[in-house]
């Protein structure tokens, strides 16, 4: 079994060090260690500790996702273990695929995993989130924002947005900052959070008598250009493109925008964010880019977790991994909360965990963070501007 | 008017991208018969290729676009030598599934070597457009495309009109052996057709990253599949035909997302295929040749 996941690993670490080219040994040798069954952390002590799982893409397209959250959730063990709750990790990679997903849930099951905080996509997510509420074991998941990840579930929670949220926290915030300008959406048609962003954006915004001018789409086969979306956006004599889009094809969007003279204020949500991290990327496109997530690595509140990451990893954190962080806080807080110790059961865990997570309140990375019982976090929105290669606040 | 003049560049633009892949694959299909699904890899290869010498070596645009065309002519022979060459005398569909297979492991082979992030491919024309023009969309990489294309249809119309070897593929492609006979050496035309394929998929993938600048391993899929409609919609075989049939589909597309629906671009595109293939079975430019029994 531990052959099978070190097997799992290695494409990771190749990338890491073929790629980042910085990635040290010392992040290999952290990456390799936890897959021989746990983490730095429950160290030489020869207590038990809790043992908290994660999963995540870790090879293929979405990699840099669940790289992100699994290492974000890595350093929160190391950090948040104490003496009387010293906290096991372990990461599985689920490929984001729901089957492969279901598969690393019982792996991590196997091992005695007593909390899942995972998985890192949505697809993924629904598949656990199922197999979670059937097998009564705590999930949390860092970064699935589709509302039905969490519904009608009693032991699953969210550390992020819904879709739906933030498509509504984006309308509210352009109508108090952008009253004037004409909007024209833009989002991916194949994509379940761009869509669900897209149309919350739509409700909130006919409510607050935005002025939308035009809709585009596009899909994961056609996303090679969209200089004719913006030719029509450009047209109907939009100011402000409101794109619910993740990076890569942001990256395409900016791109054809700048080549086709077309100057246009543009906002992005979540999965925007990562942008400046793209190889190659010219930083410059991005300029004045507006992005609605909830952390920033060049906060100075945040420099602590930002060095420790990168002494880790040896890349910058995203919010990806700013949440996982975050969710194993919640977790630690919420078991102390409920007076579980190290040794408890998972069920135990499910049984008493929703009802601490209501009652906590975390000072995160990604700001406070307070639970409702229906497992949704609330939080302040952030928007930031990209100015000179760094997120200032809007 | 201004409006259509901006897309019809638009849909030029992304046409003579289209039309460079598809003279790749209708060169190695009019002389080898055989249908290289590899050939948007090799695109994507050549990318990666371009992308590494300027990016990491920091050497001039020009420099990478040679060492793109370097790099994929020598992987195109090998390709050629180790996965078509040993299958000459089996069916086409051993073939098929092989150049497949070819295409899983570029990818794959390219996802190990730079990894699944993508990578954001820096434009190699970067030239500043008259405003007048840049009213109408027209970009400089635009500009380029359309140029390179004309350039290499030309170029090929007169290689294999007039040069020696050019005949010799043009016979290759009549009848393998009575070419033999002729004392014509079939396998090494073969390879140099596949040679040049790949430099022009080289070309290629330096110009479809300079005007879509996501480079990862999948890069080459979706426009490969879209270049090889192309290729069938001009009459697959014929260099002519591959150069109307991506211009054409460029448009299509183009005006499908301007006048129609963005989501439906595809499905149009597609349709219009179906259209053409029914009406004129072997494409705009195809000859039909009937089977002799």
């Amino acid at each position: 079994m531990s052959s099978l996941t070190g097997k799992s690993f290695n494409p990771v670490m190749n990338r890491r060090s073929v790629i980042a080219g910085v990635a040290g040994l010392g992040a290999c040798s952290l990456i390799s260690g936890c897959s021989d069954g746990g983490s730095g952390a429950d160290g030489g002590s020869g207590a038990p500790a809790f043992k908290i799982g994660s999963m995540g893409p870790l090879t293929g397209p979405a990699a840099s996702y669940g790289t992100s959250v699994t290492g974000g959730a890595e350093l929160g063990c190391k950090d948040f273990s104490t003496d009387e709750l010293p906290l096991a990790f372990k990461a599985e990679d689920d490929v984001a695929d729901g089957e492969k997903a279901v598969n690393a849930f019982n792996s991590l099951a196997d091992w005695g995993m007593q909390a899942l905080v995972g998985p890192t996509t949505t697809g993924c997510s629904l598949a656990v989130a199922q197999e979670a509420e059937n097998a009564h074991l705590f999930m949390l998941t860092p970064s699935a924002t589709a509302p039905d990840v969490t519904d009608g579930k009693t032991v699953v929670f969210r550390a992020c947005y819904s879709d739906p949220a933030i498509g509504a926290h984006s309308a509210e915030w352009l109508a108090e900052n952008f009253p004037n300008e004409k909007i024209a959406t833009f989002h991916n048609a194949g994509d379940t959070y761009s869509a669900g962003v897209h149309d919350a954006f739509l409700e909130k915004a006919e409510e607050l008598k935005l002025d939308i001018v035009d809709k585009e789409t596009f899909k994961d086969d056609s996303a090679t250009s969209f200089t004719n979306q913006l030719t029509k956006a450009k047209n109907a004599g939009a100011t402000l493109i409101y794109a619910p889009i993740y990076y890569t094809p942001a990256s395409v969007m900016l791109t054809n925008a700048s080549d086709m003279g077309y100057d246009v204020k543009v906002m992005g949500c979540d999965g925007m964010d990562g942008i400046l991290g793209v190889e190659g990327f010219d930083a410059a496109l991005a300029e004045g880019l507006y992005l609605m997530t909830p952390f920033s690595a060049d906060d100075p509140k945040n420099a602590d977790f930002v060095t420790a990451y990168k002494e880790a990893y040896g890349e910058t954190p995203d919010q990806f991994a700013a949440d996982a962080y975050d969710s194993v806080h919640a977790v630690a807080l919420a078991l102390a909360e409920a007076g579980l110790g190290a040794d408890a059961d998972p069920a135990e865990v499910a049984d008493a965990l929703p009802e601490a997570m209501t009652k906590i309140t975390v000072e995160g990375l990604t700001g406070t963070l307070t639970w409702n019982d229906k497992g949704e976090v609330e939080k302040e929105t952030t928007v930031y501007v990209i100015e000179g290669g760094k997120y200032v606040p809007a | 008017m201004t409006v259509f003049l901006q897309y019809l560049a638009n849909g030029l633009t992304m046409g003579s991208v289209y039309a460079i892949i598809a003279l790749g694959y209708t060169m190695v299909y009019g002389i080898a018969k055989m249908l290289n699904f590899a050939h948007g890899d090799v695109i994507m290869i050549g990318a990666y290729v371009s992308f590494v010498v300027t990016s990491y070596l920091g050497l001039p645009a020009i420099v990478s676009v040679l060492a793109a065309a370097a790099v994929c002519t020598a992987l195109g022979i090998l390709i050629e030598g180790l996965a078509y060459k040993p299958l000459r005398q089996a069916g086409p569909l051993a073939v098929l599934i092989t150049a497949i297979g070819v295409s899983y492991f570029l990818q794959n082979a390219a996802q190990l070597i730079w990894g699944a992030t993508p990578k954001n491919f820096t434009s190699i024309v970067s030239f500043q457009v008259p405003e007048a023009l840049r009213a109408y969309n027209v970009s400089a990489v635009g500009i380029v495309t359309v140029a390179a294309c004309l350039i290499i249809m030309a170029g090929l119309m007169w290689f294999t009109g007039k040069t020696k070897m050019g005949k010799a593929m043009r016979a290759c492609s009549e009848d393998k052996a009575a070419a033999q006979l002729m004392g014509i050496n079939v396998n090494r035309t073969i390879s140099m057709t596949f040679a040049i394929g790949s430099a022009l998929a080289a070309i290629a993938g330096v110009l479809l990253c300079s005007y879509s600048p996501v480079l990862q391993p999948t890069t080459g899929s979706m426009p490969g599949i879209k270049a090889f409609t192309a290729a069938v919609f001009g009459g697959i075989g014929s260099i002519p035909g591959a150069f109307v049939g991506g211009i054409l589909l460029g448009i299509i597309e183009a005006m499908a997302q301007a006048y129609i629906s963005t989501s439906l671009a595809n499905s149009i595109v597609f349709g219009v295929l179906i259209v053409v293939l029914l009406v004129k079975p072997a494409g705009l430019f195809g000859k039909y040749v009937p089977e002799k029994v």
